[in-house]
Formats: structure tokens, C-alpha cells, sequence
């Protein structure tokens, strides 16, 4: 059944940032069928709709799909041989490979008319994440397409029964949330509502084992589980952020916490880097969307809303590199940081970065860098061996570390009673898949 | 067979780095050294050890440059680099991974027909140009192309020499010969080390054994190989002089500075044919028995010894093939020690195809290069031999271009 609805499927945004990596991971999975089932095929069976109202960035799509799908050919190409072994015309690797890239240029379709997507199957919505929008483009879509077409959503934070309701697709529509970037990250969060039918979810397992994903399934409670842990870590960051400014000024508060869950936590970035990349319109979108749906919890951040006032957004740009936002980069590598107060950034100095590790004091010495710890084998070992120490610390450093980590294990306890989680285990999957980290939060290290 | 008719030399030999993967330096986005660039290093190299740069002939030796990079005529190469030999005779010799040995054999030929009294040998190759999924398509050539490539594995010649050690392990101790091809990897990295311009000279893993000793996995790679127990996807140069003694003295060239061919032979197997027994490498066999009658030694008298490791499964079948270990027990020898510096015959002391590198055209004049530095005792990891001998084999594609050079001290 799989393979047949593979045959026609279409992304909504196609072009985006999401909609973009989505599409790659379609284009792949639906190139590889198409060639393994109709090896002799001149013309394909299959259709991948790209739709995106642009044009303009159709065109762009298009040649980031290229190279991408020729990469992947080269990757998979002991099974492309395989899957060729019929045609005696294509016998050296750059044959088969330019058979695959030049079958999937056929199979993909970029188009900004929505009615191509009539015959589809499968639909991926990956539009900004905007309730109204959704809706009007999910019943858009509906509306073109038969009652039998199933949508996934790339949604992060609004609730999907509330979507699937605005958009009249009772059991019909799935949170698919992927990670950006998705054709790198491996996770997807996986929400379903009470009316979703047991055989769409198994579809949906389906396709995610097809797509090479991890998934993890979320109760449907705004923010789900990623942005359920880090928008309430982020919060926490900028809390005692500004606890710190009075004393330290707040340009020098965020480069010591940002250092504190970077080093002294061994995370792949520190959480005002984190909120950088994701982008703090973004943040500041989730946290009006969970604000609104959680009941119980006031979750805003007035620094956030200065910092957007002041026209700091963060994000990145189209190829990947990191837009001015808690810090200026070089390379992705923070060189200076914002200082609300006097609207500037303020260089990262070798006198500055003293300043903050004099005040934070010396890491444990059985330290060693999340890049270095992430390809050890034995990281479970010397991580123990880290936090065992980190924990009979008391210098600054090692009391905000162990706080902003007990904190951390408290939102993941929380998210698990909540029932967002069924488990301790499925909050570390997602931390460890969306966000890498190496351990989860609640754990036999400290 | 008949001794050579006159004495025949090399000498003034030189290696550039060999360049690619396994290098700090390497990156495959960054730009590399152009063909061109590594020529004219290693024809300075060589002309930095001559007083006269006249030279009578010319040999150019590399198998895909025509692919790899666009470049054919190869002997235009030659006039390029040295103004001696514009208006004479230069070729260009291909026997895929078997071209260096094969064009120092038609340099050797060219003196004993007494047309030239010296022969400029220069091996290039350029490898880095594409990815390795494309080199495969290239070296795929080596093999017999209509007949095998198609059904092929991806990336061809591994899967030719997986299937080689596929046999082997069924036939004889799988586990031992897993630890044979460990040890020889670990021998190549160890030698490597020693010799800044190898590949693998920055390889600082504690555990080679234990990493050559990874379990082959079909599904990633081989069903019988795993990568380490491959030679490397190199960039690189090497030269030498061949001359005869009137060469020498023209070429201001010390007898004591050079080596001497006592014994050679090239030998052909057909392209076509897959190998009768594949635990044995036939056409090795011939050549090195001929090159050793033509010498008037045993294996016995042999000090050193030149591999062409281009899997390690490939040279421990040779060991067992010339005859330094019995059949089936190649890998005892080697894990006996038998082929390190202070070992009974100490073998590919720069580190080999899997640890120096292998530019597939250059690699049989590389190896006489250090046969060449062992032998006037120039080498970075010195044998401390007796015996006056050394022997080299290159090998072409599935062990079908194969020539065998027995070499030998010059005593002053």
C-alpha cells in the first residue's frame, strides 16, 4: 500500500527551509522505487509535487535537489547497480548514477498550482507555522484532493487536533515534525489525535522507516517534546541570564551561561547559540503557540520581545550560515555578543572570555569537548567520569551547570507526567536525535 | 634463461609525497597540486643527482591520466621537462597498476639494444580529480571491461580481490588469514610512519592491529575485504635513470650511487580469462621464477623485497606464490615478523601501496626508487642487509601485467 501511495505525493512549501529538506527525502525514497520496480522505465510512474507559491524559488529548489540526489546515488550505489543490473547500457558507476539523478528530475515537480496536487496520495505541509495559514491551505488542499489523501503536517508547536479541526481533516492528518535540518536529522515527533485510524498510523511508521528516520511519538500538546524541553530550557537560560546582569552586565551574563551549557553541560552549542540557529522569531512564535494552548503555565519572555523589537532576529541565511542574533558570527563561530541596553554588539575579546572562565572557575579535568565526546566509544565512561566531578564542584560555574541540569531533568519529568512523553526514554531519543546531545536528561551520570 | 647481454643501471631516483586521503593536508574541495607540478618536482629530484642532464630516450609511465585528467600523449611530457630530449625518442607505457614496472622494463630493453645509453623513467599519476565512486569507473579498466564490469561490484577492483580472499578463507584458516591481513596493514602504517612522504604518515592510531582486524561487512563495503585492507587513492610522482655504464659516466653518475638489474622479466596473462585457482597468482609466479633464473639466485639470497600490496590479500598470496611461505600459511609468516626491517626479508620498508600510497601508473617506479635507496643505503628506514639482493613485483589488474626486476648492490 506504501509503494502505491508513493507513486503520487506532493510537499506544500516545498521551497522552504523544511519543505526543502522534505522534499529531498521524498525525491530519494520515491527515485529508488521507481528504478527498482521499472528498472527500463523511460518515462516514470511516479509524481512528486513541489509546490511553493514562488517561482522564483522553485527554480532555486530545484538546484539545491540536484547535487543533493546526485549524492545520494553516489552513497547508494551498490544498490542502484543492483537495481540496474537489467539494463546492459548502464554499466559504469557515473551511468547509473546520471540514470537516477535524471529519473528523479522527471519524478519531481515543482509547481506553485496547488490543483496539481488533485491525484496525490500523500500531501506534506511544511507552511510557516501559522494556525490561519495552515488552515487555509490544509482545507485548500482538502478541498482539491479526494477524501481518501492523507497529510502530514511539519508542525512544532500548535496542536494538531486543533489544526485537523480547522482544516476539516478528522483522521486524516498527522504531525510529521522534522529537524532541521530533515535530510540531516534524523528525528521526526510523531503526533496523532484521537481520531487518527491505527492503519494511518501504521503508515505513517512506514514512511518513517523508509525515510531513514527516528520516530518518536508526542502526545498532542502544544510544543510537543522538543520544543516542550527547549523552549522551558531557553526560558531558563534567559532567566538566569538576567539574574546574572545586575552583576555582570548582560552582555558578559549571556556569554557565561551560553558557556555553561556549552562546556560545563557538553552540549553541541550553548542555548543562546541554540536559540540563534533556531531563530528568535521562531522561538518567540512557539512561545506565543504554547502560551496559548498550556493552561496552568505562563511561558513568554519579555527579553526575547526586546531583543526582536531592537530588530535582532536570528535564523540563518539560505546557505546555511548564521544571521546576527544573541551573537555576530565568523564561520557559525560566535565573535561578538549583543548588549540590549546600548543596542551594540560588543566583541568577544580574549579579555572578555578571561573575565567569564575567571568567574566561572576551571572545569572539571576530566572535561573533554561535546565534538571530541560525540565520536568516543567509551563517552558513557568519561562522561560519568566528568560529571561525577562537575558535581563535587562549587565553583560558579559547576553550581549554574548542576542547577540548569537539575532543571532540565525536572521539564523532562514534567513533560513524561504531563503525558507528552510516554516515557523518560522517548525525551532523551528526542535530545539525542533534534537536538544531539549525549545524554538525556534524566540519566545514571549525576 | 640467458643473463642480460650488458650491464644495466638505475640510478638518480626520486619520490615526490604521495598525495590524498590519509594526508592532514588533504582535502577534497581544497585545491591540489597540478599533474604538471609533481612532474617537475621529481624530474628536479632526479636531475639534482646527475652532473649531466643529457639524456638518449625517454619513458613515461601512468595508466589513466587519459580519464583522470583529459591528458593524453604522454610522452609530449617528456621534452617538457627536459630540453635533451626534444627531437628524440620518448613513449608512453600503460599496463594499468603494472605501468612503472613495465616502462623501467622497456627502458631496461632500450639499453640492451644499445640504441640509448641512458633512459629517463618518469611515473605521474593524478587520482584526486574525481571521487572515488568515478575512480572506481576508471581503474575498472585494469579488469577486462565488457566481460566483468557490469556484473562488477560499485567500486570493482576491491570486489575482485574480496572475492580472491573469499576463496582463500575457504580454503585455508579464515580467521588466520584475517589476522595476516591485520598485520599487514599494521606493517605498512608502522613503515609509513617513518617516511614523511607517505600517505599514512600522520596515522597516529594506537591500535592497528586491532582496527586491521575490523570484520569485513558486504553490506558497507567487501564481503572479505574492510578498508584498511586497501592500498590508498593517491597523487604522485616518481623518476629514475636507467643507463648503461657508458650512461653513467655520461650522466656523472658514481657506480656506487647506482644499483644493478641482474635479473628481470615481464610477464602476460589474458585479460579476459578469471584466475584458475584464485588463491594463487599465476603470472607473479612466472615472473618472478624468470627474473630470478636471469639473476642466477634463489629467494634465499634476497635481502628485500618490493610488494605490490594493492589489497593485502594480494601480497600475502604473493609471499605464498614466489615461495617465502608455504601455501596456505602466508599469514603465519607474516605474523611471525618475518617481513619487518630486522625480519628475514624485509618488505616494502617505505610502506607499500597501502601505506605509502598508490598513484597507480607511478607505483613500479616507486618501488625501484627504494629498492634504489636500500641498496646504496639512502633509505628513511634502513635494512641492515648481507645479501646484495633485492627484488621488486608490479603487478597490472588481476595479477595479468606483471614484471619482476631482481636488483643488486653495486660494489665499488
Amino acid at each position: 500500500m506504501l509503494d502505491q501511495a508513493l507513486k503520487n505525493v506532493s510537499v506544500i512549501g516545498a521551497a522552504g527551509k523544511m519543505g526543502s529538506g522534505i522534499s529531498l527525502l521524498l525525491l530519494q525514497e520515491m527515485t529508488r522505487l521507481e528504478i527498482a520496480d521499472n528498472p527500463a522505465g523511460k518515462i516514470p510512474d511516479a509524481t512528486l509535487n513541489l509546490v511553493d507559491r514562488n517561482q522564483n524559488v522553485l527554480k532555486g529548489l530545484l538546484s539545491y535537489l540536484k547535487p543533493q540526489m546526485v549524492r545520494y546515488a553516489e552513497k547508494n550505489i551498490v544498490a542502484l547497480r543492483a537495481n540496474l543490473s537489467s539494463r546492459t547500457d548502464l554499466v559504469d558507476n557515473a551511468e547509473i548514477i546520471e540514470e537516477y539523478v535524471n529519473r528523479a528530475l522527471l519524478i519531481a515537480n515543482p509547481t506553485s498550482n496547488s490543483k496539481d496536487t488533485k491525484d496525490s496520495k500523500l500531501i506534506f505541509e511544511a507552511v510557516f507555522e501559522k494556525l490561519e495559514l495552515k488552515e487555509q491551505v490544509l482545507s485548500g488542499l482538502a478541498d482539491i484532493c479526494s477524501p481518501e489523501t492523507l497529510f502530514f503536517t511539519n508542525t512544532s508547536s500548535i496542536p494538531i487536533s486543533v489544526v485537523e479541526k480547522a482544516a476539516k481533516l478528522e483522521g486524516r492528518l498527522i504531525g510529521y515534525h522534522f529537524y532541521n535540518p530533515p535530510a540531516v536529522q534524523r528525528l521526526v515527533e510523531v503526533i496523532t489525535s484521537p481520531t487518527t485510524p491505527d492503519s494511518f498510523k501504521k503508515l505513517s511508521d512506514e514512511i518513517g522507516k523508509r525515510l531513514n528516520k527516528v520516530l518518536v511519538p508526542a502526545n498532542d500538546i502544544a510544543g510537543f517534546i522538543g520544543n516542550g524541553h527547549f523552549i522551558r530550557d531557553g526560558l531558563y537560560g534567559i532567566n538566569q541570564m538576567e539574574k546574572l546582569s545586575g552583576e555582570l552586565g548582560q552582555d558578559k551574563s549571556v556569554l557565561i551561561i551560553n558557556k555553561v551549557t556549552q562546556d560545563f553541560m557538553i552540549r553541541p552549542m550553548g542555548i543562546f547559540q541554540l536559540i540563534d540557529y533556531v531563530g528568535l522569531d521562531v522561538v518567540q512564535m512557539i512561545l506565543e503557540t504554547m502560551d496559548r494552548y498550556i493552561e496552568n503555565e505562563t511561558l513568554n519572555s519579555q527579553f526575547i520581545q526586546d531583543m526582536l523589537q531592537a530588530g535582532i532576529f536570528g535564523g540563518q541565511f539560505s546557505d546555511g550560515s548564521q544571521k546576527d542574533g544573541f551573537f555576530q558570527y565568523q564561520k557559525n563561530f560566535p565573535v561578538s555578543v549583543f548588549d540590549l541596553n546600548r543596542k551594540t554588539y560588543v566583541p568577544i575579546s580574549e579579555s572578555l572570555n578571561s573575565e567569564c572562565d575567571k568567574y566561572l572557575g576551571e572545569l572539571a579535568p576530566e572535561f573533554l569537548p561535546w565534538k571530541v565526546l560525540s565520536r568516543d566509544r567509551n563517552k558513557d565512561k568519561k562522561m560519568k567520569a566528568y560529571f561525577t566531578t562537575l558535581f563535587q564542584q562549587n565553583s560558579k560555574g559547576a553550581e549554574l551547570a548542576k542547577a540548569y541540569l537539575m532543571n532540565s531533568r525536572k521539564i523532562s519529568e514534567n513533560l513524561v507526567e504531563g503525558g507528552i512523553a510516554e516515557s523518560a526514554e522517548d525525551v532523551s531519543k528526542v535530545l539525542s536525535n533534534g537536538f544531539y546531545h549525549l545524554y538525556g536528561p534524566e540519566n545514571s551520570l549525576f | 634463461m640467458k643473463a642480460l647481454r650488458k650491464k644495466v643501471y638505475v640510478a638518480a631516483g626520486y619520490n615526490t609525497m604521495f598525495f590524498g586521503p590519509g594526508r592532514k593536508e588533504f582535502h577534497p574541495k581544497k585545491p591540489m597540486r597540478a599533474f604538471e607540478d609533481y612532474l617537475n618536482e621529481t624530474f628536479q629530484g632526479t636531475c639534482d643527482q646527475l652532473v649531466n642532464t643529457d639524456f638518449d630516450e625517454g619513458v613515461f609511465t601512468n595508466f589513466a591520466a587519459m580519464r583522470f585528467i583529459r591528458q593524453g600523449n604522454l610522452p609530449g611530457f617528456l621534452p617538457y621537462l627536459s630540453k635533451s630530449l626534444k627531437g628524440k625518442s620518448c613513449t608512453r607505457v600503460e599496463g594499468a597498476c603494472g605501468s612503472g614496472g613495465l616502462g623501467i622494463a622497456a627502458a631496461v630493453k632500450t639499453i640492451l639494444s644499445e640504441l640509448a645509453d641512458s633512459v629517463l623513467v618518469v611515473g605521474g599519476e593524478i587520482q584526486n580529480s574525481m571521487k572515488s565512486v568515478y575512480g572506481a569507473d576508471v581503474l575498472s579498466a585494469a579488469g577486462y571491461y565488457k566481460g566483468d564490469r557490469k556484473d562488477g561490484h560499485a567500486y570493482f577492483f576491491p570486489g575482485v580481490f574480496s572475492d580472491r580472499a573469499g576463496t582463500y578463507g575457504s580454503v585455508y584458516d579464515k580467521d588466520l588469514m584475517r589476522q595476516g591481513m591485520a598485520k599487514w596493514y599494521e606493517l605498512a602504517v608502522t613503515s609509513s610512519r617513518k617516511n614523511p612522504k607517505s600517505q599514512e604518515h600522520h596515522n597516529s592510531v594506537e591500535d592497528l592491529f586491532g582496527l586491521g582486524m575490523t570484520p569485513p561487512n558486504g553490506k558497507i563495503f567487501m564481503d572479505h575485504l574492510n578498508l584498511f585492507d586497501c592500498s590508498k587513492v593517491s597523487d604522485g610522482a616518481s623518476s629514475l635513470v636507467v643507463a648503461s655504464e657508458e650512461g653513467l659516466k655520461k650522466l656523472g653518475v658514481e657506480l656506487e650511487d647506482a644499483i644493478e638489474i641482474s635479473g628481470f622479466a615481464s610477464a602476460e596473462g589474458d585479460i579476459t580469462e578469471k584466475p584458475a585457482d584464485p588463491t594463487v597468482l599465476d603470472i607473479t609466479k612466472i615472473a618472478a621464477e624468470k627474473a630470478l633464473l636471469m639473476a642466477g639466485i634463489t629467494i634465499s639470497d634476497l635481502a628485500m623485497l618490493e610488494l605490490h600490496d594493492c589489497f593485502s590479500i594480494a601480497a600475502l598470496i604473493a609471499l605464498e606464490t614466489i615461495g617465502f611461505a608455504k601455501k596456505g600459511k602466508g599469514a603465519e609468516f607474516l605474523l611471525e615478523g618475518n617481513t619487518k626491517v630486522s625480519g628475514k626479508i624485509p618488505t616494502n620498508m617505505s610502506g607499500g601501496l597501502c601505506g605509502f600510497g598508490h598513484p597507480v601508473g607511478v607505483s613500479g617506479v616507486r618501488q625501484m626508487v627504494d629498492l634504489l635507496h636500500q641498496l646504496t643505503d639512502k633509505a628513511e628506514q634502513q635494512v641492515a642487509y648481507k645479501n646484495p639482493f633485492g627484488m621488486m613485483v608490479c603487478m597490472g589488474g588481476d595479477d595479468k601485467t606483471v614484471s619482476v626486476f631482481v636488483t643488486r648492490k653495486n660494489q665499488s
